[in-house]
């Protein structure tokens, strides 16, 4: 019997566990006692079945964001949505311009797709956020330019949970008729969305970070006034020829679903991730030099990115193990770079190293979140005691003027 | 990322965690590394009359595996004369660690640590030694 205990898990904005309610509805379309039939066979009933499936799924997408099913695409996932959204609006009306804006803090499946676009010749703007990590939307005006086709900018940032103005900024765009995506992988089913009211163009989505599977995803596309894209990935013409591929009934079944339960149970676990989080910031905020990252009212609550000056993130994980949370630390990407959203709002390296991003879901409890602030009290404790820099802060040295014997 | 069984002893249980008075002449102390590269590693020797160290202490801004690369450092060079703690190489570490290759350099800063130390001792005691 081996004896290791399960960590709590407070990475929900990484991924999510399937909701068993989601997992038993998909299993009804799977195997020879379900319904497997390909979608797309007109000739039988299995598909027609699977068809029906695929549509009723179709509407809960929809209903969620307030929109018609017409307008929904499936997709194999949010980075598949930024890429036929950005890719494919670029491409389709690069006659009218070839200007991009987007932002510095995007998801990097934004992020690339703009570096492929300016590899193929766009000029690409990534402006920077605030220091709060919102954006300004006078400065995004002024970066307007008369060949610019598209806006990209995401509706909850997964690396500190801060909320953009997507109204405004659907206003600015549609006023100077320039397409507009939100990446809404980390909003859909958390905050409320309502397309028939707010000017967005194209969004995307994603199913596992709402207690859906991964592996699905989909792209809502404005049918009025209409928005064109051109496909990215060739084949039998599905879904209106903007995405070729045999629709996979029981993932998109299952993303129905989790979205069905998100829009019903929205109020509610808004209201207790919101008292989750209050509890983990009420045991953290009085850390000495302890710093929010993001602004605390513009915020998503489940996504809290914290910083512990005079701390490095990845000594400060190991010394929390037994949380599953994740780090702005260099030490903990591939890179040995840090954070590039951290640093993007304009905090130092140091505290881009100390990061802890913690996010909170719908299965987390309230001892989840008692052990954690002991956890990481304990471990600050630690790290400091072991840390030439936190030793320093303390006697009163001014570390910006050190001449550091970098190697 | 999986810690090796001897860092995270490391991390539990580090050895010798601590200040030395650096206006001490016997004395050396190295600071290597930056904020800015999330590595910053203090080490401090204390030599006696024979030239032998008698006390080490360090302390680490860093990830596990520079914890405990320099806690290790203090653990080697106890006993040791200050000649023989300028000869352990940054390999030797690495090996007795177990470090993957993306943490090698935390061990290649401890012993750019220990050089440095020794570098201060032998300064505050005039002795013109050239470092490799």
């Amino acid at each position: 019997m081996s004896d290791h205990k399960t960590p709590i898990y407070l990475d929900y904005a990484s991924t999510t566990p399937i909701d068993k309610r989601v997992v038993n509805k998909m299993l009804e379309y799977m195997s020879t006692d379900g319904i497997y039939g390909n979608p797309a066979s007109r000739s039988h009933s299995f598909g027609w079945d699977a068809d029906e499936a695929v549509s009723k799924s179709r509407k809960h997408i929809a209903d969620l964001i307030n929109a018609d099913p017409r307008e929904i695409v499936w997709t194999s996932g949010a980075t598949e949505s930024d890429n036929l959204a950005i890719k494919g609006a670029a491409h389709f009306y690069k006659k009218k311009g070839k200007h991009v804006i987007t932002v510095k803090t995007e998801h990097k499946a934004v992020l690339d797709a703009c570096r492929q676009l300016e590899r193929e010749g766009f000029e690409v703007t990534y402006m920077e956020p605030m220091s709060n990590g919102l954006i300004d939307i006078k400065k995004l005006e002024s970066e307007i330019r008369k060949d610019t086709v598209l806006i990209s900018v995401m509706h909850v940032n997964n690396e500190i949970g801060v909320i953009q103005d997507i109204e405004k900024i659907g206003e600015l765009a549609r006023s100077k008729k320039i397409i507009f995506h939100v990446d809404a992988a980390q909003s859909a089913g958390k905050i409320k969305i309502d397309l028939e009211n707010i000017k967005v163009d194209l969004m995307s989505f994603s199913a596992h970070k709402i207690y859906g599977p991964k592996g699905i995803g989909a792209l809502y596309v404005r049918r009025k006034p209409r928005v064109r894209l051109e496909a990215q990935i060739h084949g039998g013409g599905h879904e209106r020829g903007l995405r070729s591929g045999t629709l996979p009934t029981h993932q998109i079944v299952g993303m129905g679903e989790a979205f069905r339960i998100a829009k019903e149970e929205m109020d509610k676990d808004f209201k207790k991730i919101s008292q989750l989080r209050n509890r983990l910031w009420n045991g953290l905020k009085d850390v000495e030099e302890v710093y929010l990252n993001g602004d605390f009212e513009n915020r998503y609550p489940g996504i809290m990115n914290i910083s512990f000056n005079y701390i490095e993130g990845e000594s400060l994980i190991m010394a929390t193990k037994d949380i599953a949370v994740s780090s702005g630390s260099a030490c903990t990407s591939a890179s040995l770079e840090p954070s590039f959203v951290l640093r993007a709002i304009g905090r130092s390296d140091e505290l881009a190293h100390s990061s802890l991003r913690m996010s909170i879901g719908r299965f987390t409890t309230e001892e989840d979140i008692d052990i954690t602030v002991k956890t990481i009290l304990s471990a600050v404790e630690k790290l400091r005691a072991l840390s030439p820099l936190w030793e320093m802060y303390k006697d009163g040295i001014d570390m910006s003027k050190i001449e550091w014997a970098a190697h | 990322m999986a810690y090796g069984k001897k860092v995270l002893d490391h991390y539990e249980n580090p050895r010798n965690v601590g200040t030395l008075d650096k206006d001490d002449k016997s004395v050396g102390t190295g600071m290597v590394g930056a904020p800015a590269c999330g590595d910053v590693m203090k080490l401090q020797i204390k030599v006696n009359d024979e030239g032998v160290i008698e006390d080490a202490k360090f302390k680490t801004y860093g990830c596990g595996s520079a914890i405990a690369s320099s806690s290790l450092l203090t653990e080697w060079v106890r006993g040791k004369t200050v000649e023989q703690a300028q000869e352990i190489k940054n390999s030797e570490i690495a090996d007795e660690l177990a470090l993957p290759p993306v943490k090698i350099h935390c061990s290649v800063l401890a012993e750019d640590a220990i050089k440095a130390a020794v570098n201060d001792y032998y300064e505050k005691n005039h002795e013109k030694e050239e470092i490799a």
